[in-house]
């Protein structure tokens, strides 16, 4: 019998807490492969956040640091400054690095920290139990704005590729989404491209990765498709899909 | 002996290096010393001012509230240190700039041009030590031969002609006496 | 023995961090700590070491925190409102238990205050600080040639024991310049083991963590309760003070930092007019020389504290004289400068009783 798929070394056989039809488990894997097949996994440093991928450092299978919520890349920054030989990245969720976090993540991009930065974007706060993200969308009810988000409580969602785009020192940065199964095959792609980036020592690379979140959503668990389908009719049109920033062809002003 | 000293003037008086070159000259001569430089807030608007310590025992506050030497390059400098001289004091004044006469009859004054000497000796820049020069003489505190051998180690960059304006400054300054 | 040098007491702080070893450095700029920032940024890259101007004093413990965690000697500094800032990295590093050093030169507070120097910050720097129950080895130098020899001493510390260090100076010490003596031999990192749980290349071996969670049912009591061993032996061993004219002493002053330089003017104008007046400066804050206060306090009727502050470290001496003598209290809140005179004034109260014990005045 041939064996056709495994486990990637880079990621721990072990339990994962993550929720029915939940995308952190299939973005860890995606990570843990391009981690694989770019070798870096013994000389690679992952940064866990707080929120519902706390727990990503009992998961890869590298060196790995958790610290306070939204300053993974400040402590990416720490990490690659002073062990510029090894390869680190950012595993970050929406309120880690779209809100708490903001000033670290567009200071890391401002200064274009040799560093790769996973950022799950599922609208909505996982562990602290549905509370509304600053990516959560328009009329989107949350355990926080119970009435769904409106303009004049709670303001707008915030494009995070978009707006880092506008920054010289950000290098790559590109949303993808796990919802389809072309997605993920082209979030992988992404992905390698933001490690490769790193290994070229090009800068600051992040992927905006679009994520299911059932259980917060209230989308039936027994029912993923109710998830796909609130990413694919809510999700995308407010957050497009595509390579927002590309300085690796051309070189950087 | 103890000497605490306050130094005022606008920024680029030389002020604050002034009084490094003191602190400077004492450490030398082997004696205890201190600068304490105003900062922040207190250097915004143009003028600056430091405190320098020269004694024989440790400094327990860089910080001069009650100088024994007051040194004031200009006019604002005159209003605000002139009280905080300590009875029997000295107060330098660099009359090139301060037109308005000291008030207090319990302190030393002692009267310098010190932009007119500058200029006389052909480097407007040097003024600073023209005062110097006046304090070293007045008070016995540092000497003259002890600023002038500092002058290097605080001015790094100086080619060493201007160096010797410099000690030129120092000596015209210590001609001047207490009146 | 080593060629003096004018220097300010910021850039002996600096300095003396990176011959101690330090090779990353991040901050913010705050008055009256903006030298040291400016001195690591271009003396850093001179050693091979990494210097980050960081947005904010939240990201740059986080730098620091991150740095620290691959067992590289590194540093952060601010001033008191930088410092509170920088709580939340300071309770995560006590927590995963990373060697980091932190230099406070201290101005007036609460709030924005003003920038000259202060001693304020007592409380949150022996206290912890952040969030949780932990400990900060807490070094108070009184000249800039102490500012520039204690990091020596606080990484020693911080990698014996694994515990966040800090220096707590303030406004005076960074700003003034004086004489400095750098007396430890420099240390270059790369003649330094590389700490066991330190992160980096996990390549043949096992994985490596750092965190400081557990969420395990008491997972966090056995993490603190092993903390706590170590912080016993800290108090056994690391405790450092000063004393001078201690032996016939009538009245012992109790005080840290500048103000302690201001007690020995004190002491010595004391002195000449016959009064028996002694010192005690306690030099590592916390662990504080409890033990050292309790054998005085056996023989001492009277202890003055002096600081620059409400009345903080009073009541450490309180704590640890327990009663066995009175404890009083010459406390100047708002950075405001101690004077000689001042002391001695509260001395002769003291020896007239009309000064009322720290109990009693609180």
């Amino acid at each position: 019998m041939q064996l056709l798929n495994k486990k990637p070394e880079s990621l721990l056989d072990v339990k994962m807490h993550y929720c029915p039809g939940c995308g952190h488990g299939i973005i860890h894997r995606l990570v843990a492969e391009v981690m694989d097949e770019l070798g870096i996994r013994g000389r690679t440093i992952g940064v866990a956040p707080v929120g519902c991928a706390v727990f990503a450092d009992t998961y890869f299978n590298c060196d790995m640091i958790q610290g306070p919520h939204g300053r993974g890349p400040a402590e990416a920054t720490g990490i690659k400054r002073a062990k510029p030989d090894t390869i680190v990245f950012s595993y970050q969720g929406d309120g880690d690095l779209a809100s708490i976090g903001m000033a670290e993540i567009v200071h890391a991009a401002i200064r274009s920290e040799n560093i790769t930065v996973i950022f799950v974007n599922n609208a909505i706060y996982g562990m602290t139990g549905g509370q509304m993200a600053p990516t959560t969308l328009m009329g989107q009810k949350a355990t926080t704005c119970v009435e769904g988000r409106n303009a004049k409580q709670a303001g707008y969602p915030i494009r995070m590729s978009e707006m880092l785009a506008t920054i010289d020192g950000a290098t790559y940065l590109e949303r993808t989404t796990v919802h389809t199964a072309p997605g993920v095959v082209k979030t992988k792609m992404a992905i390698k491209k933001a490690f490769q980036n790193q290994i070229d020592g090009k800068g600051f690379s992040m992927v905006e990765i679009l994520s299911m979140c059932p259980t917060n959503w209230g989308t039936r668990l027994d029912n993923p498709s109710e998830a796909t389908k609130f990413v694919a009719e809510g999700m995308l049109p407010v957050f497009p899909l595509g390579v927002y920033k590309d300085a690796c062809a051309a070189d950087k002003k | 002996m103890y000497q605490g000293i306050r130094i005022s003037g606008f920024g680029g008086q030389g002020v604050i290096s002034a009084g490094v070159l003191l602190a400077q000259a004492g450490m030398m001569e082997g004696k205890e010393v201190s600068f304490f430089p105003a900062y922040g807030a207190e250097m915004r608007g143009g003028t600056a001012n430091c405190s320098v310590v020269v004694a024989t025992d440790q400094v327990s506050t860089p910080i001069v509230t009650a100088p024994d030497t007051a040194i004031v390059l200009n006019e604002p400098s005159l209003a605000k240190f002139e009280p905080m001289v300590k009875p029997g004091g000295l107060l330098i004044i660099n009359t090139s700039l301060v037109n308005s006469k000291p008030t207090r009859k319990d302190i030393k004054i002692l009267n310098v041009p010190c932009n007119e000497i500058a200029a006389e000796l052909g480097n407007a820049k040097i003024m600073n030590m023209v005062a110097m020069g006046a304090f070293a003489a007045a008070t016995g505190a540092v000497t003259v031969d002890a600023i002038a051998k500092a002058l290097p180690k605080v001015y790094k960059k100086l080619k060493p002609e201007v160096i010797e304006l410099n000690v030129k400054a120092l000596k015209r300054g210590a001609e001047f006496k207490v009146n | 023995m080593a060629e003096k040098k004018l220097m300010k007491g910021n850039e002996a702080l600096a300095e003396g961090a990176i011959r101690a070893g330090c090779r990353f450095f991040a901050g913010y700029p705050i008055t009256p700590q903006n030298e040291v920032p400016e001195y690591m940024s271009w003396r850093l890259p001179q050693v091979g070491g990494a210097f980050v101007q960081a947005e904010s004093e939240v990201s740059a413990i986080n730098m620091v925190y991150g740095a620290g965690a691959t067992g590289v000697r590194c540093m952060t500094s601010s001033s008191s409102p930088g410092i509170s800032l920088k709580q939340e990295g300071i309770s995560y590093a006590a927590g995963a238990d990373l060697p980091i050093f932190i230099g406070n030169v201290m101005r007036g507070g609460p709030g924005l205050g003003n920038i000259a120097g202060a001693q304020g910050d007592y409380w949150q720097a022996t206290r912890g600080g952040g969030h949780g129950d932990y400990r900060t080895f807490v070094m108070a130098p009184n000249c800039v040639t102490e500012l520039g020899n204690f990091p020596h001493k606080c990484f020693e510390v911080s990698f014996k024991y694994r515990i966040p260090s800090m220096v707590l100076a303030d406004g005076i010490l960074g700003q003034m310049m004086e004489p400095v003596e750098f007396k430890h031999p420099e240390i270059d990192p790369k003649t330094l083991t590389e700490p066991a749980w330190a992160l980096g290349k996990c390549e043949g071996r096992n994985k490596r963590i750092v965190k400081s969670y557990d969420l395990k049912e008491g997972g966090v009591e056995i993490m603190v309760n092993e903390r706590v061993q170590r912080y016993k032996q800290i108090e056994q061993n690391e405790v450092v003070y000063e004393e001078q004219m201690i032996e016939d002493a009538d009245i012992v002053l109790v005080a840290y930092g500048i103000s302690s330089r201001v007690c020995v003017a004190a002491m010595k104008q004391a002195r000449e007019k016959g009064l028996k007046v002694g010192l005690l400066r306690p030099i590592t804050l916390w662990p504080f020389p409890k033990a050292r206060l309790i054998e005085l306090s056996k023989r001492v009727k009277n202890f003055l504290v002096v600081e620059m502050s409400l009345g903080q470290m009073v009541e450490d001496v309180a704590l640890a004289i327990n009663g066995r003598a009175n404890v009083h209290l010459h406390a100047k809140p708002g950075a405001s400068v101690i004077t000689a005179d001042e002391v001695c004034k509260t001395m002769d109260k003291i020896l007239k009783k009309e000064a009322k014990e720290y109990a009693a005045v609180k």
